[in-house]
């Protein structure tokens, strides 16, 4: 509005106060990438990388892993043309009998997977088939409406633990042995502390598990979801379609061209959807397990750098601005 | 002002013209009819009658929202925008299965967005509502019956009241004034607020009511006013007041519009007839037109492009989503039977694929609709009044001498400030400060006055004189008065009197000191006198009178009372004139004149006016130093000063009283022609004059205004001047801010010239236009085959073109033409033009060259120019507020703007430039990793992220380091900005090809 006048203002100034943050005059800084500073900056780069990279390579190197796919070789010779048919008949025997030999000494803990190929536990449908709720605490039990079509039996009963997830419970087993000594798995202490003391309530029990439609394992209906680690492995669905998931730890030390003779239970479904089984055995180090990546990229970026500060250099003494 | 005692002044002597009896004229016939409908009961608003017509009180509102329109109305502007409307369907459907989100995690985002944005118009309306609070409660007196007057709030106005407004105060509402202080029933109006002219406007009340000057006159005071419909014209006002049965016809000359305010008049009564929203201030204002910078379109731009992909991402998602469910279960055979893919629902059936697919497109819109940032309105939003605050808050943008800091009126438009390429500029108070110097005049032929003008000082720095010095010195010892800048030896302090001409020395500066119809104002402290008059040039005219021994201290109904210097004694006497007429001043007659009787009973015509008309009007005994004069009246222009001539003459007895009594006939005819008859009968007196003199004043510039121009030259921003000076003072103003140098070739398009004279004096006027029209096109031709073939050596050109001229360069076929030869000059000056033609060649530069056009003015005539152009930038000056209330920033100076453009708008339009690119960038990187991981999850819709991770990703997470970027970051400090102008240029021209995402 025009009209409300200034006669009232006049004794107070509205001059601005000075600082230097409201006058935008506060001391800046800006870089200006001259080529004595590009180039030093490439080469500290490149010297701290490269020694990093193969620090990491070394580690990883350490690590003794042996991987052996057996979803085909666990398949009888006769059955080799309709394995789907072979997994899901109740009759077959399942057994099957791996060896394999220690390349290097092996010290425990040895870490005990399985991995799955092809497997999508991380479809949205699968993801979202489970209750949180329901494996917390045992009033939840009626929680089943993310669980579909796992949730109840036939009898309208609530499945615990209930969805697709739970349902399809990994089942193959694997025991272990030496020169004809078996070696002791210890399967306690696989899954998180998290899982175990939060997410899975000890007062919580399997019910109506694995009735009709069988998917994978089914639980020992007296031990809670909190004891049952198996379970809670599996139900931190992996991110990718090929993943490994702790089975157990073998907790004795494996000497160099030991012979490990591996009993697996063949029983679980991966040859509907073409995926594959295989069993790993790893030990760790400072970096965790076999994994080559990190090193391979710091060498990477590291000899980049180096290699673009020659260049720079190069560029610079033959062809100066 | 003590007491009852009122004024006595004869002001009917005075304004000649302007007052006297007003009479029914033809629009009159109008009232009652449909559009002239009003009627009002004045001093009755309480009756049947008035009640019937319900008219609404005089509360105003400002505000944009009330309590009850807010939701709905804030709601409805939030969600024109297509990203919101987006955010708001997908925040619809996270209710649904659809989702890959959680409901809540989606529509907190959006929630907090859209409450912030609605927050700050809260905050913006809270303010205006505030303003409408205190307007509505002011106070002015209204007769409550009985005779006596009590204070009422404005808001509790109704029409009809008669209402008592004392001497400095707005009125209320739109009034009829029924009398006043005055005998005559007139009062002085400023209307600065309406539109922002400063002098003083006369109104008067009928005859009929002007006797009423008590308050206990109004006991029994009923008159019945039908009138015109509210309506936006400020300048016309049709209606008829009935008072005890008779009719009298009501003028815009009785109108006192609401917001004008009350001077130099006691007290005023007057019926209000236009209250609240239809009073005329409020039926003008139309809400500013809502501006979008440039960089806000392109973002719309890009953010359709990247729905684009959005969708593309998406529909490829679907397919590989589809053919993957398809083959779920082939046969009866589950292929991945974890999924149970046997007993699903419809997002999954692989029997209905093709439905799954489209379901699943739905789902991928919203996954990924990361890569629309939510918040990147509202954080524009918010850097943009964060930038804001720093320009209000820029001491070198603070005017000490008005106490004026900039002020961001509009903080959407910062970073436009960056990409101005064209200014438009007013003259009067925007490059000039519009107040006049008295600083050389003519005498006898005699030259006096010494003062440098800026002009001259200008020159003098081109060709690197050392006058500059001597110059800045001599400029602080004085600059104490004001309007008046005048240091000659030979006549100040009285010296004078040993001049060789002193005899006329004398008639000259007496002249002065009467010829004018200014008002002195007495302060009563200190006895000193100030003037109050109807335009700067009087005022120093009275001014120089009194710095050189003629002070003007008394005006009463019939004299006009001087301290003169007396030659022979060397004193200071009181000497008064009894004032007979005034021949007012008007744009054609260009002079003005007084007839009075001095004390020793001569009679005398005293004349000043334009040299065009006077020299004429000479004698022959008069003309002894017409040469002398007319040669400093050249020098004068050239050194870019007004000048007026002053002449005189003695009348005898017998040929005043012959023309008191015609035009004293005329004066009171009730004919139309009224005002034509009275001039005719002033112009048969005001001949065979004798010359006395010429005096020269100075239009002012601000300060810094060439060093400011030369800078903007510099970045490659061109000024264009739009005046409605006529064609010399243009010019001069030119040459005097450096917009005009010495080597540039001026192409000057004019109507003004003797054929074009002689062609619309013929009777045939559509003939005249057209043979008009093809000269000025044929000179708009040559003007543009000289640009055509100059080359570099001849020096730039420029264009200076009159408003006559412009009315046809703008018309739709010639425009073109007109455009391409002002862009091919470097300096264009427009003069004579009207707001209009300001407002439409600013349209004109801003649709067909598209680049972002800056008007710069401080009147109300440059309002129009204010509100076309991208950006209008509003002098907080002496003029009134109007163009700052319609600009979109406002500064105190003109050179002000330098800093503004190179400075702040420098840094606005890389910040947000930048910040918008870092935006775009931060939610592409985003949006992208989940379109990744879904390749890995067989396009299943599942995100890679948490829920809250998501959520909070846009509006918390990453969109501080944003805003600071976009308020904090400099790339060069002030001081390079404004001393390397030139990457203002390359930022809009180079970046944009080196970068495609740089919105611009």
């Amino acid at each position: 509005m025009p009209g409300s006048d200034s006669t009232a203002h006049k004794s107070k100034s509205r001059r601005p106060k000075y600082s230097q943050f409201s006058q935008q005059e506060l001391p800046a800084f800006k870089l200006i990438l001259t080529p004595g500073y590009v180039i030093s900056t490439f080469i500290v780069v490149g010297l701290i990388f490269v020694p990093i990279g193969l620090i990491s390579l070394f580690a990883s190197e350490t690590v003794v892993e042996i991987v052996d796919r057996y979803d085909n070789e666990c398949i009888p010779k006769d059955f080799r043309d309709n394995r789907v048919e072979f997994i899901k008949n109740k009759q077959t025997n399942k057994s099957c009998t791996r060896t394999f030999t220690v390349p290097k000494q092996m010290k425990s803990p040895i870490f005990i997977y399985y991995q799955l190929e092809n497997f999508y536990q991380n479809h949205r449908r699968y993801v979202k088939s489970r209750s949180d709720k329901q494996l917390q605490s045992k009033k939840n039990a009626a929680h089943i409406r993310e669980c579909k079509p796992m949730g109840e039996t036939d009898n309208k009963d609530p499945i615990i633990p209930c969805g697709l997830i739970a349902w399809s419970l990994f089942n193959d087993t694997y025991g272990f042995s030496v020169k004809g000594k078996d070696l002791k798995v210890n399967k306690r202490d696989i899954a998180w502390g998290s899982d175990k003391n939060y997410k899975f309530g000890a007062d919580v029990f399997p019910k109506n598990f694995q009735v009709g439609d069988v998917g994978g394992k089914s639980l020992n209906s007296s031990i809670p979801l909190s004891e049952q680690e198996d379970l809670i492995v599996w139900m931190r669905t992996a991110a990718l379609s090929t993943f490994r998931k702790l089975y157990g730890k073998i907790e004795d030390d494996l000497q160099a061209n030991d012979v490990i003779t591996v009993v697996i239970e063949n029983n679980y479904n991966t040859y509907d959807f073409k995926g594959t089984k295989s069993l790993v055995l790893s030990t760790t180090s400072w970096i965790g397990g076999k994994n080559d990546f990190l090193g391979v990229t710091f060498i990477t970026i590291g000899g980049i750098c180096l290699f673009l500060a020659i260049t720079f250099i190069l560029l610079y003494v033959i062809k100066p601005r | 002002m003590a007491g009852n005692r009122r004024k006595k002044h004869h002001f009917s002597r005075i304004h000649a013209f302007s007052c006297g009896k007003t009479s029914f004229k033809g629009d009159h016939s109008l009232i009652g009819g449909p559009g002239f409908s009003r009627v009002v009961h004045c001093n009755d608003p309480e009756s049947f009658e008035a009640s019937v017509l319900n008219y609404s009180g005089n509360y105003v509102r400002t505000t944009k929202y009330t309590l009850a329109t807010f939701f709905p109305k804030a709601l409805f502007e939030q969600f024109r925008r297509v990203a919101n409307v987006y955010f708001l369907i997908c925040a619809i459907l996270s209710f649904t299965p659809l989702s890959p989100y959680s409901a809540v995690s989606n529509v907190l985002p959006l929630v907090v967005v859209i409450g912030a944005t609605m927050g700050k118009e809260v905050l913006e309306d809270w303010r205006r509502k505030k303003q409408d609070i205190e307007v509505n409660n002011r106070k002015v007196k209204v007769h409550c019956g009985e005779g006596a007057f009590d204070y009422t709030k404005w808001r509790d106005l109704k029409v009809g009241d008669v209402v008592k407004v004392e001497k400095d105060e707005f009125f209320p509402a739109d009034l009829i004034l029924l009398s006043s202080s005055y005998e005559e029933a007139i009062c002085y109006v400023e209307t600065t607020n309406l539109d922002g002219e400063t002098n003083l406007k006369l109104k008067q009340a009928l005859d009929a009511t002007s006797n009423m000057h008590e308050d206990s006159n109004f006991q029994n005071f009923k008159a019945i006013i039908r009138c015109e419909d509210p309506n936006a014209n400020l300048y016309t006002f049709v209606g008829s007041l009935e008072l005890e049965e008779q009719q009298y016809p009501l003028t815009p000359q009785q109108l006192l519009l609401r917001d004008s305010k009350l001077r130099n008049t006691d007290c005023i009564y007057g019926a209000v007839i236009f209250t609240g929203r239809d009073t005329k201030v409020f039926q003008n204002s139309t809400g500013p037109p809502s501006k979008r910078s440039k960089v806000e379109r392109r973002m719309d731009k890009i953010i359709y492009f990247l729905f684009g992909i959005l969708v593309l991402m998406s529909f490829i998602g679907s397919i590989f989503f589809g053919i993957a469910t398809r083959e779920d279960l082939q046969d009866g055979k589950m292929k991945r039977w974890y999924l149970r893919p046997d007993d699903t629902t419809a997002y999954y059936d692989p029997k209905r694929a093709a439905v799954a697919a489209v379901l699943h497109f739905l789902t991928a819109l919203m996954l990924y609709g990361y890569l629309i940032p939510i918040s990147l309105y509202v954080s524009i939003e918010i850097v943009k009044i964060l930038q804001s605050i720093f320009i209000n808050q820029d001491l070198h943008m603070y005017y000490e001498e008005t106490d004026k800091p900039a002020r961001a009126r509009t903080s959407n438009l910062n970073e436009e400030l960056g990409q101005v390429d064209t200014i438009l500029s007013d003259k009067t108070g925007t490059l000039t400060c519009n107040s006049m110097e008295f600083i050389k005049c003519s005498i006898a032929g005699t030259s006096y006055g010494r003062g440098v003008t800026e002009v001259e000082r200008a020159m003098a720095r081109r060709k690197g004189s050392p006058l500059e010095e001597e110059v800045t010195e001599e400029q602080e010892d004085k600059a104490s008065i004001k309007g008046f800048n005048f240091e000659d030896e030979r006549i100040m302090n009285g010296s004078w009197v040993n001049e060789p001409h002193a005899d006329v020395i004398q008639k000259f500066l007496r002249l002065l000191a009467i010829c004018h119809t200014a008002l002195p104002e007495v302060d009563e402290e200190n006895g000193k006198i100030s003037y109050e008059a109807e335009s700067p040039d009087e005022a120093a005219f009275v001014i120089a009178a009194r710095e050189l021994g003629f002070e003007f201290y008394e005006r009463t109904q019939t004299s006009i009372s001087v301290h003169e210097l007396d030659p022979v004694t060397g004193t200071k006497v009181e000497r008064s004139y009894s004032l007979l007429n005034v021949l007012e001043f008007s744009s054609s007659r260009k002079r003005m004149s007084v007839i009075v009787r001095s004390e020793e009973g001569t009679l005398l015509l005293l004349s000043k006016g334009a040299d065009s008309v006077m020299f004429e009007r000479l004698a022959e005994n008069g003309r002894e130093f017409e040469e002398q004069t007319k040669e400093h009246i050249n020098e004068y222009a050239d050194a870019g000063l007004r000048t007026l001539i002053l002449a005189y003459r003695e009348l005898d007895e017998k040929e005043y009283k012959q023309f008191n009594e015609e035009f004293t006939e005329a004066k009171n005819s009730v004919s139309a022609d009224r005002e034509e008859l009275a001039e005719e009968i002033a112009e048969k007196i005001e001949k065979n004059l004798i010359l006395l003199g010429a005096t020269a004043v100075e239009d002012k510039l601000q300060n810094g205004v060439p060093e400011c121009i030369d800078k903007l030259a510099q970045a490659g921003i061109k000024l264009w001047v739009l005046t409605g000076d006529k064609m010399e003072t243009a010019i001069n103003i030119g040459f005097a801010c450096s917009l005009l140098r010495q080597g540039m070739r001026q192409v000057i398009i004019s109507s003004e010239t003797p054929e074009s004279k002689t062609l619309e004096k013929s009777e045939d006027k559509s003939a005249a236009a057209a043979a008009l029209k093809a000269s000025v096109l044929h000179q708009l031709i040559r003007g543009k085959e000289l640009l055509d073939s100059s080359n570099e050596s001849l020096g730039p050109l420029a264009l200076i073109i009159d408003g006559k001229s412009l009315t046809y360069a703008l018309e739709d076929d010639v425009k073109d033409l007109f455009l391409e030869l002002a862009i091919g000059c470097a300096s264009v000056i427009c003069c004579r033009s009207s707001p209009k033609q300001k407002a439409l060649v600013t349209r004109l530069v801003k649709t067909k060259t598209s680049s972002t056009t800056l008007a710069i003015g401080d009147g109300a005539n440059d309002v129009g120019m204010l509100q076309e152009a991208d950006i209008g930038v509003g002098i907080s000056g002496v003029e009134g507020m109007q163009a700052v209330m319609s600009s979109d920033i406002a500064i105190a100076q003109f050179r002000f703007l330098e800093r503004l453009l190179l400075v702040h708008g420098h840094w606005c339009y890389r910040r947000i430039s930048s910040m918008i690119c870092y935006f775009f960038y931060k939610n592409i990187a985003f949006g992208f990793t989940l379109f990744f991981f879904e390749a890995y999850a067989s396009f299943s819709g599942q995100p890679v992220y948490n829920d809250w991770f998501l959520s909070l990703y846009n509006v918390f997470f990453t969109s501080l380091p944003v805003i600071a970027l976009g308020v904090f970051d400099q790339d060069v400090s002030a001081r390079f900005c404004l001393k390397f102008a030139f990457p203002f240029v390359t930022v809009p021209s180079v970046i944009p090809r080196r970068c495609t995402e740089y919105p611009v």
